[in-house]
């Protein structure tokens, strides 16, 4: 009796969206992976173990996780598996943190990277939103520790915000579990393809870089007509990245497969 | 070829920025930021509004007020859990020792269990783990929930911001101030933890260094043998103080002893400059009460007293039997202590602590256990035990103090037990970390044997200093 009452709860739309079910470290036959990146300290791995229902040990203090942390939860009907990234300021230098989080963005394309974003620290926090927004066009930005922003006197447009990113924005106090179930929700809509991000892409008005790499992106367009992050790609190039040249060189970087919202 | 033809574009295009395209990247990308920033935040009109947590930083991170404020409050939360923890000890020592172990041993008796099997299963196995759980459950149950809570208000930021100048001036990485703290939990999490140095060299100097970190296995030793030795140098309302600023003392000690040893380390083996980083001071945040209550009692108390759990029962199996194995009529154990004795005796220890620490590799947990059955056995005192080798009852700090005594103890066996319980081999798991970190059994033999040579040393001139004045 108990179960066809479940049964019939499963097949009602709310109850997908209302119930998660914390899977753990369980992540056989996931249908989704999501990446979460984010400054250090601003909240990942407590959004982790609130998805997760793990507990991953958290810490107020920079530099907790030092390596990934996974696991994984069914939200829909679907089974994510979730990659807690180490906390980086960016995705450029050489240091091992940011290299496992950028590798893992690029070359392990999950299909929704979420970014834990600290609300009382946006502007530095958007350096590494901007920089993940190069690498991948399926995000979602998670404005944490929205309460404490609030206590602070700041006010932040998280619609506008959207707006300008090109990806959802949801505003969150992870530690309170505000926002966890919208933050859900847009995973879901991002994963599944029902939202389609249009990611903001870094500009600059320096006439000789933008110069440069068009030509190196023109080149790259015509070896690898399926890659979408070709400029990004061109301007590791021009710095020197090894392991990019690496990629570029054994092929590698064109198996990164174009996402199905950008194709459309 | 094509993708040659590339990378070599890249290249030579690369030539006309030199060294400015990195930070060129850069610039664009906080340029862009900037922008969007400012159009969707606004702040509130009183910005002069009183900013508490600039406040708070300006004292715990002041130049002057930072360091004896970092130890006061240290010595604060020792001295809770000296005071609080002599209790709930009584109370779990009378629940696990008086009543749980008479009824087993009737019920071995009842079964005919032949005296060795319950000599081994609950004179030394069982009896061990209560003694385990009781000595440590308390002083880890008032300590960790304190610890926690430091950390989870933000801290440990602060110490490690307090500390960061002197790393780097030893030649370490700043960072190390931060493993060093996680080090005070578990050395083993303070070895994984040091992945966030980047450097090779900084970080093999902060696996190296990490033992000198105090471990949760180890506290209730430096807070056990504080009370009883130097809290009874000094009337009664001052012994908690006096005992937890001891505890304190030991601990600056091990801190004052990474330094010096990353400073000798980075200028023999292990040579280089120290590389430059910045550390973010993260906000103060109000702790979370319920969730630290959950990790520190979870995560770190029933952790470590499974640990410790789990090693004590077949070491105490090991006590018992080292005590009941004889050869000449005489236990392999005290075979082993009268032959050790001599020369413990020249370093202030005694034979029996050298062999506590032999069988207690595993894990620091057990190390009081160990040595107050194994000076049992020695002394032959009856009464407190029913039998060789057998964990007795003791109800309070002043029983064990009793049986130290009568054992020759003395303040300086004390006083070197503490210092060698912070300069000794890392535990088992700890050691077996770092030849996993570092891939290299040469660096985990160095991690081993260089705290051993420097507790030996330190414990010989504390001993010959205090012969020399007393």
């Amino acid at each position: 009796m108990e179960k066809e009452l479940n049964k019939n709860c499963a097949n009602c739309p709310a109850h997908n969206l209302s119930h998660l079910v914390k899977l753990g470290i369980d992540m056989t036959d996931y249908d989704y992976v999501v990446a979460l990146a984010g400054n250090p300290n601003t909240g990942k791995s407590t959004v982790f173990n609130n998805l997760t229902g793990l507990k991953q040990h958290t810490g107020n203090w920079p530099g907790k996780t030092v390596s990934r942390a996974e696991g994984g939860f069914i939200y829909a009907n679907k089974r994510f598996k979730i990659v807690d990234l180490p906390g980086t300021y960016s995705l450029l230098s050489t240091s091992t943190d940011e290299e496992i989080a950028r590798d893992f963005i690029l070359f392990g394309q999950p299909d929704v990277t979420v970014i834990v974003v600290d609300a009382t620290r946006l502007e530095r926090n958007l350096n590494l939103v901007l920089q993940v927004l190069e690498i991948t066009d399926r995000a979602v930005l998670c404005l944490n520790l929205i309460d404490e922003a609030e206590r602070h006197g700041i006010k932040i447009d998280d619609r506008l915000l959207s707006k300008k990113l090109g990806i959802p924005v949801v505003p969150a106090a992870a530690r309170e579990k505000i926002g966890i179930s919208e933050l859900l929700k847009m995973i879901y809509e991002v994963a599944t393809g029902n939202y389609v991000c249009r990611p903001f892409r870094v500009t600059n008005d320096f006439h000789k870089l933008t110069h440069a790499v068009e030509e190196l992106d023109k080149k790259l367009q015509e070896l690898f007509p399926n890659l979408n992050n070709t400029r990004w790609i061109a301007l590791r190039l021009l710095e020197g990245d090894q392991r990019i040249i690496d990629a570029v060189r054994s092929g590698e970087i064109g198996t990164i497969k174009l996402s199905e919202n950008i194709s459309a | 070829m094509d993708k040659e033809n590339l990378i070599e574009t890249a290249n030579k295009l690369r030539w006309q920025f030199g060294d400015g395209l990195h930070d060129l990247i850069i610039e664009s990308i906080y340029k862009n930021a900037e922008e969007i920033a400012q159009k969707v935040i606004s702040k509130k009109g009183n910005k002069q509004k009183f900013d508490f947590d600039r406040f708070i930083d300006k004292i715990v991170t002041s130049k002057w007020t930072g360091f004896p404020i970092m130890f006061l409050l240290l010595a604060f939360v020792f001295w809770l859990t000296v005071v609080g923890a002599n209790y709930p000890s009584k109370l779990i020592s009378f629940l696990l020792v008086d009543t749980v172990h008479p009824f087993l041993k009737g019920i071995a008796l009842d079964l005919h269990f032949p005296w060795w099997l319950s000599g081994v299963l609950i004179d030394g196995a069982y009896l061990s783990m209560a003694w385990v759980v009781s000595v440590m459950l308390p002083p880890m149950a008032i300590f960790f929930p304190l610890f926690t809570f430091l950390e989870d208000f933000g801290f440990l930021p602060r110490v490690a911001f307090n500390m960061d100048s002197l790393y780097k001036k030893v030649g370490a990485h700043g960072k190390q101030a931060l493993t060093m703290s996680m080090g005070f939990g578990c050395n083993a999490a303070g070895v994984i933890a040091t992945r966030i140095i980047d450097s090779p060299r900084e970080r093999l100097i902060a696996i190296i260094t990490n033992n000198f970190s105090l471990c949760n296995g180890r506290w209730p030793t430096q807070i056990l043998i504080a009370s009883i030795f130097i809290g009874s140098l000094v009337p009664p309302y001052l012994a908690g103080l006096i005992s937890a600023a001891s505890v304190v003392g030991v601990a600056i000690l091990g801190i004052i002893f990474s330094l010096i040893v990353s400073w000798f380390l980075s200028r023999t083996i292990l040579k280089g400059e120290a590389s430059a980083f910045s550390l973010e001071l993260p906000p103060y945040r109000p702790p979370k009460i319920l969730q630290i209550l959950y990790t520190s009692l979870i995560d770190r108390t029933i952790f470590v007293l499974w640990r410790a759990v789990v090693f004590a029962l077949p070491a105490g199996a090991v006590i018992w039997l080292v005590a009941n194995i004889n050869i000449n009529n005489i236990s392999l154990a005290e075979h082993f202590i009268n032959w050790v004795n001599p020369a413990a005796i020249l370093i202030g220890l005694n034979g029996v602590i050298i062999l506590a620490y032999i069988i207690a590799i595993p894990a620091n947990e057990i190390v009081i256990p160990t040595v107050l059955m194994l000076t049992v056995l020695t002394t032959k005192i009856s009464g407190v035990g029913a039998g060789a080798g057998v964990m007795f009852e003791l109800e309070n700090v002043s029983d064990v103090a009793a049986l130290l005594q009568a054992g020759g103890w003395t303040t300086l066996t004390g006083i070197n037990l503490m210092l060698f319980s912070l300069l000794h081999n890392p535990c088992s798991t700890t050691i077996f970390t770092i030849y996993k970190e570092t891939n290299s059994v040469k660096w985990a033999l160095i991690s081993t044997f260089l705290p051993i040579i420097l507790g030996i040393s330190v414990c010989f001139i504390v001993t010959r200093i205090w012969f020399l004045f007393g």
